[in-house]
């Protein structure tokens, strides 16, 4: 019986000044090693979703529970590290600190993170074996050895940069919100490759969101955005 | 947490750098205001001490304390030996040192006195006058020269020096057919005696003879040395003198005798009152300085705002991906605030270098050029204590872009809406 990941029932969630709703979510059930595809174009809710889930934002009515906790339960302090401890995020663009090295951008939620600290190796000496190991695999060995700084990766290496840092300590759930919409066509599948064939080593369920239905044939699951979200415009 | 802090700020080191200069520029000046408004005080109030009178012809008591101790200024008028030798044999007196002044030597000034002055004269905490070099005079035409005349004419003993009429540096007239010798060089003092050469009253005497009211005399009238000597070289004036008593409980009633004696028109005056009127004048001046120090550290605070601020909408993918990667809307305000401090710390830090660098540099050149000894020590209490208030402030204003960044990190969460 493999475990629920995200549950929703009944969220919703409007901006409080206009009052107009943003969200309302009769039901979504995410299982343990869904890979998940959301498909919706823009102002359908997927960035309002992806908030409550993070915690960022919190929904008025309904309850919202990732990896069985209730979001709206716990503290803001509370939700910022529930978010670092079990959820990695890659987004659409510039997801790296300029002023960091490649692994140190990796490592960097392991220090918020007692969670997937430990996940990742006991001593800072594995944790960064665990990055390198991460960085290989996703085919950055080459940059990692020659110390490049993180400014001078093309677009294609920042995103898998940050993949591995998604998914260093094995959080439950990568969350990728429209992480191949500025790559190339050929470089969106391989890029997703390495993420389908990490996120299965790692055991982490993927949520991916994208407006491109093309990549849609490639996720065993799919959801659209216009389907589930019962908001009234 | 901390690498990723001072990784940040690397990475705008210009700016920061910028902050960081600024704000030690205005410690500095705000320090080095302090200092020399305490340098200043303590030097003069060094110049003398253990006097209880000062009596000179009739005029402002500030003016008297200036042109006697401070060699600042002209006596309006000379007072008669007679009222000297009166006031000096008065019972109450413990002793007298003369003071003869109206001429100079290269830019210094020239004072005939007697004995007294090295026995009795003391300045800082009651220290005595020393020879680092040879002795008093004794003969007529000895000179004992301040360490800084020694040290900027480079004179060593047994030189000669002509000694001009008046007290400008350029003095056409000088008495250049009576030279002196240097038989003494005094240990420094910081105070004007350094700069000051001394010689006997009748040395001053010997100098202006046969001189008519102030010319120098015809070709061929000037008499030889040697008929000077043979001359009674007893002073007919002297431009003021200073008392120290046998008990302190005479110097009002002294005071008040000198101030209304029938003779002569004399000022007496405490040395320490004179200063305090002194002090009072330059409390202006003083509060100016400092006003306006105060309003260049904070243009340097109001420039580290503005930097904060600025940088703060640059800023807004570093904290988006921070928020993403767990950190709280609290620990990104903090890192702002953490900032602001420590960009102020380090400026403290650097201004306090520049401020001690500076000192040592300037000391030489103030004593030299204004008789301004500056005595160089580590901060004080009161300057920690504003230098502590400078960091609070620095974390109020910190609060600023740290609530900003709060709120906008609120809004912006993980994903930046540019």
């Amino acid at each position: 019986m493999a475990e629920t990941i995200l549950d929703f029932k009944n969220v919703c969630f409007s901006w409080k000044n206009s009052g107009r709703e943003l969200l309302n979510l009769p039901e979504l059930l995410v299982k343990q090693h869904d890979h998940v595809f959301l498909q919706g174009p823009s102002g359908s809710g997927k960035s309002t979703l992806l908030a409550l889930v993070g915690g960022i934002l919190v929904s008025e009515s309904g309850t919202l529970k990732v990896l069985g906790t209730e979001i709206k339960s716990l503290s803001s302090s509370a939700r910022d590290s529930f978010r670092v401890d079990h959820i990695g995020f890659i987004f659409q663009l510039f997801n790296l600190l300029p002023y960091l090295s490649i692994e140190e951008n990796v490592i960097l939620p392991l220090s918020f993170s007692k969670i997937r600290s430990k996940r990742a190796g006991r001593t800072k000496i594995d944790q960064v074996k665990e990055a390198h190991r991460l960085l290989k695999a996703l085919g950055l060995g080459e940059q990692l050895a020659e110390k490049s700084p993180v400014t001078e990766l093309s677009v294609g290496q920042q995103q898998r940069v940050a993949a591995a840092r998604a998914l260093i300590g094995n959080p439950e759930l990568i969350i990728a919100d429209e992480p191949t919409s500025a790559l190339d066509a050929d470089l969106r599948h391989s890029f997703l490759d390495l993420l389908f064939s990490e996120c299965k080593k790692a055991g982490s369920t993927l949520l991916f969101v994208s407006h491109d239905s093309s990549l849609s044939e490639l996720f065993k699951r799919k959801i659209s955005m216009d389907e589930i979200n019962n908001k009234v415009n | 947490m901390v690498n990723l802090f001072i990784r940040s700020l690397w990475n705008r080191r210009g700016t920061a750098l910028l902050t960081i200069f600024s704000i030690s520029v205005s410690v500095t000046l705000l320090l080095g205001v302090e200092n020399i408004r305490k340098g200043v005080r303590t030097s003069f109030s060094s110049a003398v001490s253990g006097t209880d009178i000062i009596v000179g012809a009739r005029g402002g008591s500030l003016q008297l304390l200036l042109y006697s101790i401070f060699r600042i200024g002209n006596a309006p008028n000379n007072l008669s030996w007679e009222s000297y030798i009166e006031f000096n044999n008065d019972k109450r007196v413990k002793w007298t040192i003369p003071i003869s002044l109206g001429d100079s030597h290269r830019g210094f000034r020239v004072l005939g006195t007697n004995q007294n002055y090295f026995k009795y004269f003391r300045y800082g905490s009651k220290k005595k006058l020393g020879f680092s070099k040879g002795k008093s005079f004794s003969k007529l035409f000895d000179a004992v020269i301040g360490s800084e005349v020694a040290r900027n004419l480079n004179y060593q003993l047994n030189e000669d020096i002509i000694i001009a009429h008046g007290t400008g540096n350029k003095s056409f007239l000088k008495h250049d057919d009576r030279p002196f010798k240097v038989v003494g060089i005094l240990r420094p003092t910081g105070t004007p005696v350094d700069q000051t050469v001394h010689v006997s009253l009748e040395g001053i005497t010997a100098m202006h003879i046969d001189w008519e009211s102030g010319a120098p005399p015809m070709e061929g009238e000037s008499l030889s040395s040697e008929d000077i000597l043979k001359r009674d070289l007893k002073s007919e004036e002297i431009t003021s003198f200073l008392i120290g008593l046998k008990s302190k409980i005479h110097v009002f009633g002294l005071q008040r005798e000198i101030n209304t004696y029938k003779e002569e028109p004399l000022s007496a005056i405490m040395p320490g009152v004179a200063l305090q009127e002194l002090w009072n004048i330059l409390r202006t001046a003083e509060t100016g300085l400092r006003v306006i120090s105060w309003f260049v550290l904070f243009t340097g605070l109001l420039g580290m705002l503005t930097a904060l601020l600025s940088g703060l909408n640059e800023r807004r993918r570093e904290m988006a991906i921070l928020r993403s990667v767990g950190a709280g809307p609290s620990t990104i305000s903090f890192l702002l605030i953490f900032e602001a401090v420590f960009l102020t710390f380090t400026g403290i830090l650097f201004g306090l270098c520049f401020l001690y660098i500076t000192l040592f540099v300037s000391r030489p050149l103030l004593e030299t050029y204004f008789g301004l000894f500056l005595p160089i020590n580590p901060p004080s209490f009161n300057d920690l204590f504003l230098l502590g208030g400078i960091i609070l402030a620095a974390m109020f204003m910190g609060i600023i872009p740290a609530f900003k960044a709060y709120r906008q990190s609120l809004v912006d969460g993980m994903t930046i809406r540019l």
